[in-house]
């Protein structure tokens, strides 16, 4: 028969009262992690769909916004996020054999790989201001299709400021998991808080793989080199 | 061993205070939380109805002006829809029984639960205020680029309000589906389990899949208003129909949202007033996970005279109808169930009566409007207006008072006056079709909806209409007064008042925190009740 662990309510291992076994706990937490991913992935969903209107409505006007972003600095962050999963993975990885140590220096990584990225959005973003590429009163874009390169920069914002957020969000939860872990609370019995926040860092680096080509590359760059 | 001293306390009189109340994780709390805040809002909605027929007494707009009459009918659509119809049957309903029905201690998330309780509280406040400073006149449905760049009302509170209690509905779906995966007493396999939990999953898919889908366009909509950013704008390239795209690719499964709860309750109440198995459980359980699917394939209905193309509008029209057939197969099982039942007719019986004939109404006049040639006719009319409200105010309130009825002794261990009930369901069916048969008609005639004045020639049938809204709110007041008589002078029930089957009445009424002393184990169907009196329904 279970043992509900009333007498440690506020222990983050314990066992929650209306749970049978620990291992149907972990089950239900991954489960409902899986979820809000789903909902996450309807979030981006609506915009993607914006996305893929406005190009097939307006190809050329997003071909030509398009060329104005920086694909080296987008390049970059690539990268810096490839490699925030890969520490996050290895974090998880800690976690799962209890290497209490580890774990900290691993999210500490992949705090500042997340913050790198958020530092290169920050130059990208001045960037389009000094360029009046932000909608709004003060957009300016030459050529005939300025009004429809406005809506890429709307998307381009509305979809990166979007991610930006929860990568915001997810340097903040990774901040709490790292005090944590350096009081160390995980152990290879109860580390779920990790896991459940690696899953969440993984998808959004994974919307960010979707954006930079989506964004960045598509039809743009290459077609330029055809003129 | 330790159950000893509980076992004379149950949720209600486990803890008292404020503190308690809003403070709990108990789902039957919440639950009631929830029904507390959503009757609230119900007649604040239902107010703002009343007004709205008041003004369409008389052919003249005399007793509002146009602008104020479009934020009457606004404020009513948003809050009957996101504030009250939504979260009605799952958070009110579900809540209290998801748990109890799959003989679980609670929802697998209770701290979830409670927060999506608190995220609901603040939208609808800030909708209120919303209202309060002044109202929106865009319609609930927010077009752009009216909503986006010309209203001056306020949208953008009335916007943020609903984007936040968007997310009471995904945590709440979210904490369903996983209770439900997770949470199931011992033997309690899928296939076991009651149509109402079934049906609540397949809303639940709904919730999670759709909800986040209207948050992210009703965002767009908010910082295309606060900061120019252009998505739906023509003017400065976007593109309006796309927002009608996304927001009906949420809005209409939304409906599934209300009504697929609604029709789990009424297969619990068909099977324990006929005391029959529901014909054709695994079909009917299906039936709700193929409306949820189908639901998400057919928005496109709404946009036949929108510019969408006509292909667009055939395979719109085409998926319309075929998400009619699970439909029509629940109410054909329901009906099934009733032939040569042992049938008893009470107050949540009449209830489900009541459902089952203005949802087959809705439904069939919904398949009119599928049809891309009749809808061109009656498109923005009172055709339309007559057909929702049957399915979402004769269907889903219907069933949401049936189950209210049905569950009340378990939910507060009284039972409701018997006569004072029957008559409720009696005068809400008759005000209901006074009300809204004569907007068929309305509509079929060519009057547009969403206007404060109309032709001399429709006002016989706009009078019928008013004088059957004020027959509606009697009968909706008088569930108000007598529930809450009840509270206090009802009938004291036992565990299973019903005699029904079901997890739900196995343990006390009303149940203890964790619900079961013991953790149910279940060995037999959904209402078999055949077993126990299979031999006297072969005689009869
Ligand atoms: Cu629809």
């Amino acid at each position: 028969m279970s043992t509900p662990s009333a007498e440690h309510p506020g222990h983050p291992a314990a066992l929650l009262h209306h749970f049978d076994t620990a291992e149907q706990q972990k089950d239900a937490s991954t489960l409902g992690m899986w979820l809000f991913l789903i909902t996450e992935i309807m979030f981006f969903g609506g915009m993607f769909t914006a996305y893929v209107a406005g190009r097939f409505r307006f190809h050329e006007a997003f071909k030509e916004a398009s060329n104005t972003l920086d694909v080296t600095l987008g390049a970059i962050n690539t990268t810096v996020l490839i490699c925030s999963s890969l520490t996050m993975a290895l974090a998880v990885h800690a976690a799962q054999v209890g290497k209490k140590k580890q774990i900290v220096w691993f999210l500490l990584a992949t705090i500042l790989l997340g913050c790198t990225f958020l530092g290169v959005k920050v130059v990208e973003y001045h960037d389009k201001f000094v360029h009046h590429h932000v909608p709004g009163l003060h957009f300016h874009f030459p050529g005939p299709n300025a009004r429809n390169a406005e809506m890429f920069f709307s998307i381009y914002f509305g979809m990166t400021g979007l991610h930006a957020l929860h990568m915001v969000v997810g340097v903040g939860l990774l901040a709490v998991l790292a005090v944590r872990a350096g009081k160390g609370w995980f152990t290879p019995d109860y580390y779920t808080p990790v896991e459940m926040t690696g899953l969440y860092w993984h998808f959004v680096d994974i919307v960010w793989i979707f954006l930079f080509p989506l964004l960045y590359l598509l039809g743009a760059h290459f077609a330029i080199t055809g003129h | 061993m330790i159950t000893a001293r509980e076992e004379k306390l149950n949720y209600l009189t486990a803890d008292y205070g404020v503190k308690s109340w809003l403070l709990t994780v108990d789902h039957k709390r919440i639950a009631l939380l929830y029904l507390a805040t959503i009757t609230l809002f119900f007649f604040l909605g239902g107010a703002f109805a009343v007004l709205i027929r008041l003004e369409l007494l008389t052919p003249a707009g005399d007793l509002v002006q146009s602008q104020t009459y479009n934020k009457l009918f606004t404020m009513h659509g948003v809050i009957m829809v996101f504030f009250f119809l939504i979260p009605a049957v799952p958070a009110v309903l579900g809540n209290f029984l998801v748990p109890l029905m799959i003989g679980a201690r609670d929802l697998a998330f209770p701290r979830l639960n409670l927060a999506s309780w608190y995220i609901f509280v603040i939208g609808g406040t800030l909708s209120i205020l919303a209202a309060i400073l002044g109202g929106v006149d865009t319609g609930w449905t927010f077009y752009t680029p009216y909503s986006s760049t010309y209203s001056n009302t306020y949208v953008m509170i009335t916007a943020v309000g609903i984007f936040i209690t968007g997310f009471a509905s995904i945590l709440t779906g979210l904490n369903f589906i996983v209770t439900i995966h997770r949470m199931r007493a011992p033997g309690l396999t899928w296939f076991r389990m009651p149509l109402f939990i079934w049906a609540n999953y397949a809303a639940s898919l709904i919730m999670v899949l759709g909800t986040p889908v209207v948050a992210v366009t009703i965002l767009l909509v908010g910082v295309e208003r606060a900061f120019g950013l252009c998505i739906f704008n023509p003017n400065c390239g976007g593109d309006p129909v796309l927002f009608q795209h996304l927001f009906w690719f949420y809005s209409h499964p939304a409906v599934y949202i209300m009504i697929l709860p609604t029709m789990g309750v009424i297969s619990e109440l068909v099977a324990a007033c006929t005391r029959k198995q529901i014909f054709g459980y695994k079909l009917v359980a299906m039936a709700s996970v193929a409306i949820a699917v189908l639901g998400f394939l057919v928005w496109g209905h709404h946009l036949f005279v929108s510019g969408q193309s006509v292909y667009a509008g055939l395979v719109f029209s085409f998926l319309s109808y075929a998400v009619g057939i699970p439909s029509a197969v629940k109410v054909f099982n329901w009906t099934a169930t009733l032939y040569k039942g042992a049938n008893t007719y009470q107050t949540p019986m009449l209830y489900a009566f009541g459902f089952i004939g203005l949802f087959t109404i809705g439904g069939l006049t919904g398949l009119m409007l599928a049809a891309t040639g009749l809808d061109v006719h009656v498109h923005d009319t009172y055709f339309v207006v007559a057909h929702f409200h049957y399915i979402m105010v004769g269907g889903a309130i219907m069933g949401y008072l049936g189950g209210m009825h049905f569950w009340w002794p378990k939910m507060t261990g009284r039972m409701y006056p018997e006569l004072p009930a029957k008559l409720s369901a009696l005068v809400i069916f008759v005000g209901f079709n006074l009300t809204f048969f004569p907007q068929f008609l309305l509509g079929y005639l060519g009057m547009p909806r969403r206007y404060h004045a109309y032709p001399e020639e429709f006002q016989v049938l706009n009078v019928m209409s008013t004088a059957g809204a004020s027959v509606l709110a009697f009968g909706y007041a008088l569930p108000m007064f007598y529930f809450v008589w009840s509270l206090r002078y009802g009938q004291r029930v036992g565990n299973n008042p019903w005699g029904a089957k079901g997890l739900e009445w196995l343990t006390s009424s009303p149940p203890p925190t964790h619900n079961f002393d013991v953790t149910p184990i279940v060995t037999e169907p959904a209402y078999a009740y055949a077993a126990e009196e299979g031999a006297e329904i072969v005689h009869t």
